[in-house]
């Protein structure tokens, strides 16, 4: 790949500022919808420590009140009682039910949220543009280079609607990035993928963070992409979601698309696979619907 | 020998198009729909002669008229009167039009950002907005002095409800992951507002503004029927009461093509403000 000299200060910039930051603290959260109605305890007396530069992926049943976790976190629900902490500072807690919204964590969707209205430019654009750190030509330019950078040159003056499902994927993971956030948060991206455009997404979003070394908060159902991409990976119980089981996963990085056949992968494959089972299996006798 | 693998453009890409929709049924049909109209036309009015349908001029008599030097009944293209009531009527169109697209997209696009607009303005538009227009023209005449002012009213209140009501709903429909993500992005109200608002809405508003300037054409007709000196509603019940019957046709022909082609108007504009909504519909193969 053709790296010119800016895009390379670029990076090791970033990656010297951000192996220290992107910790989030995620301590004793529970969360209660409809608190005067029938009280739904999505959430109950989760605590997760996420190291800096960490890939964290939680695995849970479907509706478990993953992405309710991660709604808070980004700033879009309140919670009810708990804190969660960024880099030892409080995003929301008592006093302060809901976080604000910011660009230091930033999110990439379930269904994807590119602006069908811009292009792969303007949309990668935008940000650092509204937050008025870059003018519009400016950004665009950022914004081009990041883009043919993820191997998207080719598409960037295109609409959403007319590149591929995994194209305005990476696409949007680089509009995350350019706003240089602490924090990336993922619900299930590659859900609706084929495995193979999968696989490219999980190697290319792995390149990215080698480069980058953000912080990943990744919800997932998957299990192989849970130990493939994971330095931890979180297993939650059904609803109310809380932490049941961490395993770390100890496997080298770079990894490549060969590690999911090693002995090492398996057992943790084992592993995973026994504790999410479990939960599965509850959360089924539960009735549960798929909410997620 | 080399071959182009250029995309055509601007004329040799109409000419590409032309030709290749040759190929399909399509013209075909189209020409053959009009054809048995006319047909059937010409049959129940000038061939048979069925009873009833011989007072209503057929396709040869309005179009000899029409295309009459020295028009018995006084309207043809070669009559300045013509010109005349076509252009009244499509003044008070862009007038009206312009006026409820003015007033009704942002106050649509308010209703439905904001929760307390919405609750302000809203139940009046929907007491409003059953009562037909035929019920307003006494209303208007009393507000109004002259001609003009009553009739472009009537037009305008007419697409003003449609404009406003389809902006609202455009707004709803937008996903709530993009307001989501434009918060993340670091967005301020003004820029959702200007980069996810009034966007998401647009393929909605112009779904509204089609419907709309249909409407105005329909309320501006009855409008010059009851109260007017000029204009196509006015031509045709004019030769109606003066027992004219060819002018009172061409009025309704000359209305339906003004009508269409209005109507196409705003569906390219549409379109050309909505590239990646074409784009992305034609991918769909649509």
């Amino acid at each position: 790949m053709n790296v010119s000299v800016s895009n390379f200060d670029e990076a090791k910039r970033s990656m010297t500022v951000s192996q220290s930051r992107g910790a989030l603290s995620i301590r004793n959260v529970t969360k209660i919808y409809d608190p005067e109605g029938v009280n739904v305890m999505a959430v109950k007396d989760c605590s997760m420590e996420i190291a800096a530069g960490e890939v964290c992926m939680i695995v849970g049943p479907s509706g478990c009140g993953k992405t309710t976790l991660l709604n808070a976190i980004a700033g879009f629900h309140s919670i009810t009682y708990g804190e969660i902490l960024l880099d030892g500072e409080l995003l929301c807690g008592p006093g302060k039910p809901k976080a604000e919204q910011g660009a230091e964590r930033m999110v990439v969707f379930q269904h994807g949220a590119l602006f069908p209205w811009k292009t792969l430019a303007q949309n990668v654009a935008y940000g650092p543009m509204v937050q008025g750190r870059l003018s519009k030509s400016l950004a665009l330019e950022k914004s081009r280079d990041m883009l043919a950078e993820a191997g998207l040159g080719s598409v960037t003056e295109k609409y959403p609607g007319e590149v591929s499902s995994g194209m305005s994927r990476r696409a949007e993971i680089v509009r995350a990035l350019i706003n240089d956030p602490k924090v990336l948060l993922l619900d299930e991206p590659y859900r609706a993928m084929d495995a193979l455009t999968k696989s490219i997404m999980h190697e290319s979003l792995l390149e990215t963070y080698d480069r980058t070394k953000v912080t990943i908060f990744f919800i997932t159902h998957d299990l192989e992409e849970a130990i493939f991409l994971g330095d931890k990976v979180h297993i939650v119980t059904t609803r109310p979601c809380q932490l049941k089981k961490t395993v770390n996963v100890d496997i080298a990085r770079p990894r490549s698309y060969e590690t999911q056949s090693s002995e090492e992968f398996r057992l943790l494959m084992e592993e995973v696979n026994e504790a999410v089972h479990e939960e599965a299996i509850k959360a089924f006798k539960a009735g549960e619907r798929e909410l997620a | 020998m080399s071959r182009s693998i250029e995309a055509p453009t601007g004329l040799s890409m109409f000419v590409y198009r032309f030709k290749k929709s040759l190929q399909t049924p399509d013209p075909y049909l189209t020409i053959f729909g009009v054809g048995l109209w006319l047909f059937v036309w010409w049959l129940l009015c000038e061939g048979l002669r069925v009873d009833r349908f011989d007072k209503i001029p057929g396709p040869i008599a309005v179009f000899t008229e029409l295309f009459a030097r020295t028009p018995f009944q006084g309207i043809s293209i070669f009559t300045p009167e013509y010109y005349e009531h076509i252009l009244v009527s499509c003044r008070r169109i862009a007038i009206a039009f312009a006026i409820a697209t003015g007033v009704g997209v942002p106050l649509g696009l308010f209703m439905g950002w904001s929760k307390r607009i919405r609750d302000y303005a809203f139940p009046i538009l929907e007491t409003l907005r059953p009562i037909p227009i035929l019920a307003w023209v006494p209303l208007s005449i009393l507000m109004f002095p002259g001609f003009e002012a009553p009739v472009i009213f009537l037009a305008t209140l007419a697409s003003l409800f449609v404009t406003t009501l389809n902006t609202m709903l455009g707004v709803d429909s937008i996903d709530e992951a993009y307001f989501r993500a434009a918060g993340c992005l670091g967005s301020s109200n003004w820029d959702v507002f200007k980069h996810v608002v009034v966007p998401g809405a647009l393929p909605y508003i112009f779904t509204g503004l089609q419907i709309s300037i249909g409407v105005a054409w329909f309320s501006l007709v009855a409008a010059e029927m009851v109260s007017g000196d000029l204009g196509l509603g006015y031509l045709i019940v004019d030769s109606y009461m003066n027992n004219v019957t060819v002018p009172m046709v061409i009025g309704m022909i000359t209305l339906g093509f003004v009508g269409w082609i209005t109507s196409v108007m705003v569906r390219a504009l549409g379109n050309w403000l909505m590239q990646w909504h074409v784009k992305a519909l034609a991918l769909q193969g649509r």
